[in-house]
């Protein structure tokens, strides 16, 4: 990486290309985040690339004025897997959605986690396919009525979070798209891990599936609803007069309202290394009235592929020598008439 | 009858046959390799059974070796045995429809018991019933005269069995008037006491056996043949891609990117090139077909060369991803090691009924570059030649071996390094000249701009693009004219194709083939000229594009026949780009032509 500081600003990384998605899309606050995280993050412009599989959230590197590569559907990860491989100066970022990257692509996704090669994710879930004018994505909820589920969804959903826990990821993260200060400390805290940086952005698609996040993410609710976990800090959510937080209760956390029998002091710690409290966390169910967890939900420092992977190369480099072609020909049996 | 002097023969052809675990391989690879030293020209193929250790003694698990030995050049490992070496009924049964009437077999009769013949599901012993009544029968006791040989050592029931082969060997070995050292030399790197010395016994044993027992009319000798000066090394076709990989590597001073997965019958070129990492090559192991080649494009966006290798079925799970790289126009060389197909079809048997696949299995107008090895040497010029088109073009290029390439093996005269020409890699910098799809004027290829470099970042992609801009274009003429412009890049490829060699006659029939079928087809085309036939041999390298000077060539004779291993795809293609009336010649049974196949239908057409 190149480590010199380098002085941008957020136009430097705005391309001269048409926006396409639909107005009031919840892309064009990622976006706007993105390039401003990046004109931050003191690394060479020439030196991101950004790597998209299909669907709208896959558009994404057209707006960027990085390198970038719209791929196939589902593929982005192991297209950037092998660029990451050959080019390791390289910061690499793959744009993907719920049904890019957990559908058609769900098994390269569950490969790059586990590798852990060293690139960010940034997975939009919208709960719908937009591009292909709304049908119900693997994150859609059980009975969602779309085009092709006119009497409601009969699929199971994915939650990323516990998909990602379960690949045994080593940095799980998530935000929302119109949280926008939070999601560029997201994006910033994300590109500071080394390893495989799964990060899922809430989004919404106007067009499809609007307000798919509102119960818990709009302005209205987003007080009583989101718990912002930070490493360290209590475990707790809600307004200063309607507060609660997350006891210990046996191998369990327990939502509890806070002010008479329980304080913040009484309430777990988040601490992101803990991968039994990020198991607890992932799978909490917004829908059945838990809180919204964004932030960090789990790092761990786990060896990443791509360095390991130059490591073998170098180690046979300083063993053997760079390869004599004459010798390897002429190597086993030969012989000479 | 020892002490006679051994009868000369032109050609032997001698096939190994027992249970996977008998040493088969190892027998046929040391008596190639001691008839190599020897100076014969020579050809094998090995024929592993499907299951990895089927039941032993059971037809299912029969493992076999054929060598075809000559003082003059031979193209192929024989059509039928002179000798089969048969350790059990199994491999007795199954492989005597491939030995000729009058063939030597040698058998270990200790293993003809009820219990054996029961494995082997017969109801009566070979031995006696009549079945080896056509040829010469050598019953050799060789598991008990194998433990005898090597009591003094104290090794165990097994392992006094592993030394049978060595047995087998030594009497072999003494039929072709062959020497033990170089095995004595391989046994001595290989093994070390008490194995080291009762494998040497167990060889000297079945060679002693052989000359005293007066067994034979032999021994035989096959002279050494009149080659082409130089060094040489035995190698499979897989062999051969993965060194020319590596080579491709070193020749272009850049990273050569395998991302493969498992699949019979390429396997062997991941496991052969991932030791290489100190001569440039990085491999991956790709968690399934479509992962090993998006992973291959990425390392190719990332400036090194993206290769994949695979199979028929694999092939068509990475199509979607060649069309990506042919419309980001970016090098990708597809390896595909061709077997029986559909779907699964026969893994470990051979075919060529990929072409189709190859030339045309993507949605879109989608040309890329097909080329095809004729033998296992063929397989590095060809791998070479498939990386410096795809370099130099910026599109992919697909390689069609097969299994019967990528097993056999022949003697390879080691090219001199220092002769082969660069592989010019170039990346551009200036940012004042850069258009992402800008064409070079005489290749047409787009530049090949790599990430890390300051003010050419641009966006690439599946998406049609405005050809010099690269942005995106739903412009109706645009995308006609990057179709055409990615189907003339493949044309133009033609530049690099040297003059189509002719082997025979001037006119009557051509022989119009390519890929495997190289040595059975050149056999049976020069026994037809011997009997003063007008025929002649052309074989393709190249298939997409075709020599330019193929049109021609055709124009020039009577009748054009096609012999290929499928239902004819190479005729079709032939009949759709040149009227020419391409006579389909085909066989679909998994296994190679014989030179007795293609002669006699030779011999019918130019009867009529």
């Amino acid at each position: 990486m190149n480590t010199t500081p380098v002085e941008y600003s957020k136009k430097d990384f705005m391309s001269d290309q048409t926006i396409r998605w639909c107005p009031g899309c919840g892309d064009y606050s990622i976006l706007s985040q993105v390039q401003t995280v990046f004109a931050g993050l003191g690394l060479a412009k020439e030196k991101y690339a950004i790597v998209s599989g299909i669907g709208c959230s896959s558009r994404f590197p057209y707006y960027m004025n990085t390198y970038g590569f719209h791929t196939i559907h589902g593929r982005a990860t192991a297209v950037a897997t092998g660029l990451k491989l050959t080019r390791p100066d390289l910061s690499v970022w793959v744009v993907t959605g719920d049904g890019d990257g957990l559908s058609i692509g769900g098994n390269h996704m569950a490969h790059l986690l586990r590798r852990n090669v060293d690139l960010n994710v940034l997975l939009f879930n919208n709960r719908i396919y937009g591009l292909t004018k709304g049908q119900y994505s693997p994150t859609s909820e059980i009975g969602k009525k779309t085009k092709s589920s006119p009497m409601g969804s009969i699929d199971h959903p994915f939650n990323p979070i516990a998909f990602a826990l379960g690949c045994g990821s080593s940095y799980i993260s998530r935000s929302v798209d119109v949280f926008a200060a939070h999601l560029r400390d997201t994006l910033t805290a994300a590109n500071t891990h080394s390893g495989t940086s799964f990060v899922e952005i809430l989004q919404n698609c106007n067009i499809f599936n609007d307000g798919a996040w509102d119960s818990m993410v709009d302005k209205e609710h987003r007080d009583g609803r989101v718990l912002y976990m930070e490493h360290g800090k209590p475990l707790v959510w809600g307004s200063e007069d309607n507060k609660y937080g997350f006891i210990l209760d046996g191998l369990s956390i327990k939502p509890v309202k806070l002010g008479e029998t329980y304080q913040e002091t009484d309430c777990v710690l988040h601490d992101k290394h803990n991968l039994i409290l990020a198991t607890m966390l992932a799978n909490l169910d917004p829908s059945d009235g838990a809180p919204l967890a964004v932030g960090t939900f789990y790092q761990s420092a786990k060896s990443t592929y791509d360095s390991m992977f130059s490591t073998q190369i170098a180690d046979a480099t300083s063993r053997l020598g760079a390869g004599d072609l004459a010798k390897l020909l002429n190597s086993g049996e030969t012989w000479t008439v | 009858m020892s002490n006679a002097a051994p009868v000369v023969l032109d050609q032997v052809v001698v096939r190994f046959a027992g249970d996977s675990g008998d040493g088969i391989q190892i027998s046929g690879d040391q008596f190639t390799r001691t008839s190599a030293l020897a100076g014969n020209d020579l050809a094998t193929f090995p024929d592993y059974p499907a299951e990895i250790r089927a039941p032993a003694g059971s037809r299912e698990g029969v493992s076999g070796f054929q060598i075809q030995l000559a003082s003059h050049p031979v193209f192929t490992p024989g059509d039928v045995a002179d000798a089969l070496v048969a350790f059990n009924p199994a491999a007795l049964v199954t492989n005597l429809g491939g030995l000729r009437e009058g063939g030597i077999i040698i058998v270990n009769s200790d293993k003809f018991t009820k219990v054996d013949l029961e494995k082997a599901r017969l109801v009566t012993n070979p031995l006696e019933d009549g079945t080896c009544d056509k040829f010469r029968l050598v019953q050799a006791p060789i598991g008990k005269l194998t433990k005898e040989a090597v009591e003094p050592f104290g090794l165990k029931t097994k392992e006094i069995d592993r030394c049978k082969n060595f047995f087998a060997l030594g009497m072999v070995y003494w039929l072709y008037g062959r020497p033990l050292d170089p095995t004595e030399e391989w046994l001595r790197k290989r093994f070390k006491p008490p194995f080291l010395d009762a494998n040497l016994a167990s060889m000297r044993a079945g060679h002693a056996f052989a000359e005293t027992a007066e067994l034979f009319e032999g021994p035989f000798m096959v002279p050494p043949a009149v080659i082409a000066h130089g060094t040489y090394r035995n190698v499979t076709g897989n062999l051969a891609i993965a060194l020319g990989l590596a080579a491709a590597a070193v020749k272009s001073k850049t990273t050569v990117f395998y991302g493969s997965y498992p699949i019979t019958p390429a396997t062997d070129i991941l496991h052969t090139l991932a030791p290489f990492k100190n001569f440039g090559v990085a491999t991956f192991q790709a968690e399934d077909e479509i992962a090993a080649v998006c992973a291959a494009i990425g390392a190719s966006y990332g400036g090194a060369i993206g290769v994949t290798g695979t199979s028929g079925p694999g092939l068509a799970l990475k199509q979607e991803a060649i069309g990506l790289a042919l419309m980001a126009e970016l090098p990708l060389v597809i390896i595909n090691v061709q077997r029986a197909g559909p779907s699964t079809g026969l893994p470990t048997k051979t075919e060529q009924a990929d072409l189709l696949q190859a030339m045309y299995g993507r949605n879109g107008e989608s040309p890329v570059a097909v080329l095809a090895p004729a033998t296992a040497a063929d397989a590095f010029d060809v791998t070479l030649q498939a990386v410096r088109l795809s370099v130099k073009y910026r599109t992919p290029v697909v390689v069609l071996s097969d299994g019967y390439v990528a097993n056999s093996s022949e003697p390879w005269l080691l090219p001199d390094i220092d002769a082969l020409p660069p592989i010019e890699v170039v990346h551009p910098t200036d940012p004042e000249t850069f258009q992402p799809y800008l064409r070079d004027p005489e290749t047409l290829a787009r530049p090949w701009a790599i990430p890390g470099v300051p003010g050419l970042e641009h966006r690439i992609g599946g998406l049609e693009k405005a050809n010099i801009t690269g942005n995106i274009s739903y412009d109706a003429h645009n995308h006609e004219k990057m179709c055409h412009l990615r189907a003339e890049k493949i044309l133009r490829m033609r530049a690099d194709i040297p003059a189509t060699d002719i082997h025979g006659a001037a006119n009557g029939t051509l022989v119009l083939a390519w890929g495997s079928t190289f040595g059975a087809i050149r056999t049976a085309v020069d026994q037809c000229l011997a009997e003063g036939q007008a025929v002649a041999h052309v074989h393709l390298r190249h298939l997409n594009p075709l020599p330019a000077d193929l049109a021609d060539i055709m124009a020039r004779y009577q009748h054009v026949i096609v012999p290929e291993l499928n239902m004819g795809q190479l005729s079709k293609i032939l009949r759709a780009e040149y009227l020419v009336d391409a006579i389909p010649f085909t066989k679909i049974q998994g296994q190679p032509f014989r030179v007795a196949e293609v002669k006699a239908r030779l011999d019918a057409l130019v009867a009529n």
